[in-house]
């Protein structure tokens, strides 16, 4: 650690403080007053720095001093990630509970790591091997999987010692020859990408047995998916389905400037829910980071940036890990707040001019990527945004909207009718369809794309219709033009609308969303024969079968129930002449 | 002994600027006075070595260049003390009711600090407001921040005393403590509240703050966190489970426009701060639950949204941070129809945690559910019958046509003292429920339509 130096404060005005006689560099972390309260110098003038500090300034006067870390703000990474609860620069809020009480009280300072805990640490290097940044030098269980632990990514040098044993993160579990001490904990500098060999393509989608969100807009390993919606949506219900049946290893939380009583709400439900995939629990997968609407504006604006350090670590270690930043929004709406105080020109609704970089060089920070140590990993963004008065046009969503890929948009008009997830089918989008067509071919069916387009032009088709029954009523239409309406319906009601709190329905596995289209395929296919014959559609919608096929998705043995209704729906219609 | 400076260099709005100081406290309390005696408190707003900042809470009148500043060495406390049940007090604090001074057993800095994420407890228990649409449309729960979103001329004051009046947690014969917190309010209004707490004897049990239309705008920024202040006292240290009226959260923007307007800040939208909404949630996340206290706090912020806007700064930021809102309607009262609860605009966050078994009936999600999407397509029904006709509409349409009339005719629709249980509400559900065909109630599960269904438990 370079040399620490002392100066004093010439300002303050809220959490904007300047000071002078610390010559510091560009985002060097300081110590503001005689609390040393925590931040960062975000511009340099003359002698003088401007910080912004990352708790309330009250109190706080000009002449008190300020002292320089000399380092920029980093996160520890290590074992002990995973299960933390942190806020936006990586202090351990139940550490802080213990320490200071129910209130966030200012200076208090805990490593994000524990510094006692003991873990079994078992080398896979040994005494002469050539290391390389990156590379694997031992693994260590730690929740749900194993951590390995990696060497820095700047460090390299052949191994002169290491050992097994039960360590804490900062002991010394192997040497270089160069001298270099081995620990299982290191830090980076949460504002640089950590590095990677190369790119690769995401052609692996992520699964989260949601059915709108895999069958009809899916988001691969390592894509970019925004979701937008004005408040009461559902965009917090649908995150948090994400986190919790998204089939990425891990999964990183950044509650950013949201509410305390729904951060609550994930944090007290996270720990009861169990891993669908292993039955542990599935915070042995989960780092939440939570910076709730009222703890100090800088550190919510550092939240996302420590999230996306957390996530690129584990990617590291060839994990597949997704990052659900929720908002965007808030976090934008911080930048706005310092950039205003700092009294910068502002660009459009008072956002600074920088804001669109920020953001493409946050989305940036994902990816499907080959680790500097040979295996792959991802990181999937999934960031939330909130358009302020549900107006897309302005610039958080505009700019966000250039950079990701998949778009679900929430819509308020399906939230008014409770059908949930509130995702709009005819405005939402997702470019990886394409990309991923092969895989779902692959593993789930050959006709999954058919299937795919197939539900999409129904739709589609329906809204065509609807405005012309707005205009005349559904009686004036053609028997087949009805049964387009119904069948569109079945898939809205059927297989669109899922409930988030009901057992059976809140997971629906890739094989069963393609079983359950498949049938209401196969309905409207001998539903659209029988009307040929003039059966009339009051009569095919009276079928027991219809009514079956929409009350199956709540029931526990769905899966037989949907190998049977096919057997039902040719015996029901074949008794209509089909 | 605090040092008097006469060294005004500039005074704006209700900023006044002073030079050559010795090093001052952000935030730290001020007292000028004024040459005809008087005093005036003040807040520092900006400090360096040249020039300090003071944001004066009484406005600026009558304070002239050589008014002499004090600077008090401590920022904003205020007394807090259970003997404030029962009394009423001005918007900074000060007794109104011609009562005692408060003799504090405890001074508290009135910015409150932020729970802790990690000590919240999850808000899950039922709050009966006896208020059909909103107990079975938009659960309340202990803990939570529910706006009402108003406009002017509609009975959200009403509303906000219907629900102090009647709130409760089932099974638990403690009433709420209710802290009011008036921002604004023309003195007719404050006294229509404070007659309905007098007739009810809510006023025993409740703590007044009065900001009214005519005091200084700047004062309005302080009143809600003096009453959130008392709040958390009386919740966190007392124990006591409390409603916080606050009313209205316009007036409190407003005047955080005009200070930002007179800093001469950098405007976001429509001219208020940029730092609107971290300054909202400061106040609005101040309600919740703390593990291992008994004490909670529910906040019932009223705004309204001007041009019945919903999409105004106030009205958007402010749903971004509570927890769901209560949007009044115009079209419900004009029909006459009160609590005019614009159902499908309304919503509850916290109301999947405080209903269903345990907590209200198994059955209530699913026909919640049920009647939203029901009275959705009745009222989508209405603008087609405008243009066809009723006569046009199939059997199945124009009895969910009939629907949403009688939603709102019956459930909606109740009287201003008329308290009732969540089981009336929820048989009046089904009730109306069953006059639509048993196959289009595709939200709930068959086993609960079985249980239920008024039409013989088929």
């Amino acid at each position: 650690m370079e040399e620490q130096k002392r100066g004093r404060i010439v300002r303050v005005a809220g959490p904007v403080v300047t000071a002078e006689g610390i010559s510091p560099r560009m985002y060097d972390v300081v110590l503001v007053g005689d609390l040393s309260l925590m931040g960062e110098v975000i511009k340099l003038i003359g002698d003088k720095a401007v910080v912004q500090v990352y708790e309330d300034t009250s109190g706080i006067r000009p002449g008190e001093q300020v002292t320089n870390t000399g380092e920029p703000l980093q996160a520890e990474l290590g074992p002990g990630l995973l299960s933390s609860i942190y806020d936006g620069v990586q202090r351990p809020l139940p550490v802080l509970k213990e320490k200071e009480g129910d209130f966030v009280s200012r200076g208090v300072t805990a490593p994000g790591l524990d510094r006692a805990t003991k873990w079994r640490f078992v080398p896979k290097v040994k005494k002469g091997d050539e290391l390389q940044g990156g590379m694997v030098i031992g693994e260590v269980p730690e929740g749900n999987l194993v951590h390995r632990v990696l060497v820095p990514p700047k460090v390299h040098g052949r191994v002169k010692a290491i050992s097994e044993g039960e360590f804490s993160i900062e002991d010394v579990v192997g040497e270089l020859e160069t001298g270099h001490g081995l620990t299982m904990m290191q830090r980076w500098p949460v504002r640089t990408p950590r590095p990677y060999a190369e790119k690769l393509l995401p052609d692996i989608p992520l699964v989260t047995g949601q059915r709108i969100l895999d069958m009809l807009f899916p988001l691969a390993k390592g894509g970019t998916a925004a979701i937008p919606g004005g408040f009461g949506t559902g965009k917090t219900v649908t995150s948090q389905q994400l986190s919790k049946w998204s089939d990425a290893h891990i999964v990183v939380y950044v509650g950013c400037g949201e509410r305390g009583n729904e951060m609550t709400e994930v944090l007290t439900s996270f720990p009861e829910l169990e891993d669908p995939k292993t039955g542990k629990p599935l915070m042995g997968r989960t780092t939440l980071i939570a910076n709730t609407s009222n703890m100090p504006v800088a550190a919510r604006e550092a939240s996302v940036y420590t999230g996306i350090t957390v996530a690129e670590y584990y990617r590291d270690m060839g994990y597949d890990v997704s990052l659900m930043a929720d908002s965007t929004s808030r976090w934008a709406e911080a930048m706005r707040e310092i950039s205003s105080r700092l009294e910068e020109m502002p660009g459009e609704e008072g956002y600074p001019a920088y804001l669109a970089s920020r953001l493409s060089e946050f989305y940036e920070r994902c990816g499907r990527v080959k680790t500097l140590s040979g295996p792959t990993g991802s990181i999937s963004v999934i960031g939330a945004v909130s358009p302020s008065g549900g107006d897309f046009s302005e610039p958080v969503t505009q700019n966000t909207l250039r950079i990701v890929k998949v778009f679900w948009a929430l819509d308020s008009k399906l939230r008014e009718r409770r059908h949930f997830p509130a995702i709009n089918w005819l405005t939402s989008y997702s470019l990886y369809s394409p990309i991923l067509e092969e895989w779902y071919r692959k593993n789930v069916a050959e006709d999954w794309s058919s299937l795919r387009l197939w539900a999409m032009e129904t739709l589609q088709k329906e809204s065509e219709l609807q405005e012309i029954v707005q205009l005349v009523g559904s009686d004036a239409l053609p028997e087949e033009e009805r049964l387009t309406l119904d069948v569109a319906r079945m898939i809205r009601e059927f297989f669109l609308q899922q409930s988030a709190y009901h057992q059976v329905d809140t997971y629906s596995p890739l094989k069963r969303q393609y079983e359950y289209m498949k049938a209401i395929k196969k309905y409207s296919e001998l539903a659209k024969k029988a009307i040929s014959l003039e059966v009339t559609l009051d009569r095919v919608q009276a079928l027991k079968c219809r009514a079956n096929l929409g009350k199956l998705k709540f029931e526990d043995e769905i899966d037989t129930g949907l190998k049977e209704i096919g057997g039902q729906m040719e015996a029901e219609f074949s008794g209509l002449g089909v | 002994m605090t040092k008097e400076y006469h060294t005004i260099s500039q005074i704006a709005g209700p900023l006044v600027f002073v030079e050559r100081t010795e090093p001052v406290a952000y935030g730290e309390l001020v007292s000028i006075a004024l040459p005809d005696g008087s005093t005036k408190r003040g807040q520092v707003l900006d400090t360096s070595e040249e020039m300090v900042v003071v944001q004066v809470f009484e406005g600026t009148g009558g304070i002239d260049k050589a008014s002499g500043v004090k600077f008090l060495g401590e920022t904003l406390k205020m007394p807090v003390s259970k003997e404030m049940l029962g009394r009423i007090l001005s918007g900074s604090g000060d007794p109104l009711d011609k009562g005692p001074p408060i003799i504090p057993e405890k001074r508290l800095e009135i910015i409150g600090a932020a729970i802790n994420p990690y000590a919240r407890d999850n808000p899950r228990e039922f709050i009966e407001t006896g208020i059909s649409s909103i107990d079975g449309m938009n659960t309340l729960v202990r803990g939570q921040k529910l706006p009402i979103f108003s406009g002017s001329g509609l009975p959200h004051n009403d509303i906000a005393l219907q629900i102090a009046r009647q709130a409760k947690v089932l099974g638990e014969k403690e009433e709420f403590a209710v802290v009011f917190g008036a921002m604004g309010i023309t003195s007719e209004e404050a006294q229509y509240f404070m007659k309905d707490f007098e007739r009810t004897g809510a006023l025993k049990r409740a703590v007044v703050f009065l900001n009214l239309a005519d005091d200084p705008a700047i004062e309005r920024l302080l009143t809600p966190k003096l009453a959130l202040t008392t709040a958390e006292y009386l919740a966190f240290d007392l124990g006591m489970h409390v409603l916080v009226i606050l009313t209205d959260l316009t007036n409190y923007c407003e005047a955080l426009r005009q200070i930002g307007a007179a800093r001469e800040e950098v405007p976001a939208r429509r001219g208020y701060p940029g730092y609107m909404y971290t300054d909202l949630a400061s106040l609005y996340e101040r309600a919740g639950r703390i593990k291992a206290k008994r004490g909670s706090i529910t906040q019932f912020p009223i705004l309204s949204m001007p041009g019945d806007d919903i999409t105004h700064p106030i009205p958007d930021l402010t749903g971004y941070i509570t927890e769901g809102q209560i949007v009044a309607s115009r079209e419900l009262h004009r029909k006459g129809i009160y609590p005019p609860v614009a159902v499908e605009r309304s919503l509850s966050r916290l109301m999947g945690q405080g209903i269903g078994e345990g907590h209200t009936r198994e059955d209530h999600r699913a026909v919640s559910d049920q009647l939203y999407a029901a009275y959705a397509e009745g009222r989508d029904l209405r603008g087609l019958v405008a243009i066809v006709g009723k006569e046009a509409l199939s059997e199945r349409d124009r009895k969910f046509l009939d629907f949403a009339d009688a939603f709102e005719d019956r459930f909606v629709r109740q009287d201003a003292n008329e308290d009732r249980t969540i089981e009336q509400t929820l048989s009046l559900s089904w009730e109306l429920l069953s006059a639509l065909p048993v196959e289009s109630l595709t939200k709930i599960d068959r086993k609960l339509i079985e249980k239920y269904h008024p039409s013989g438990k088929k």
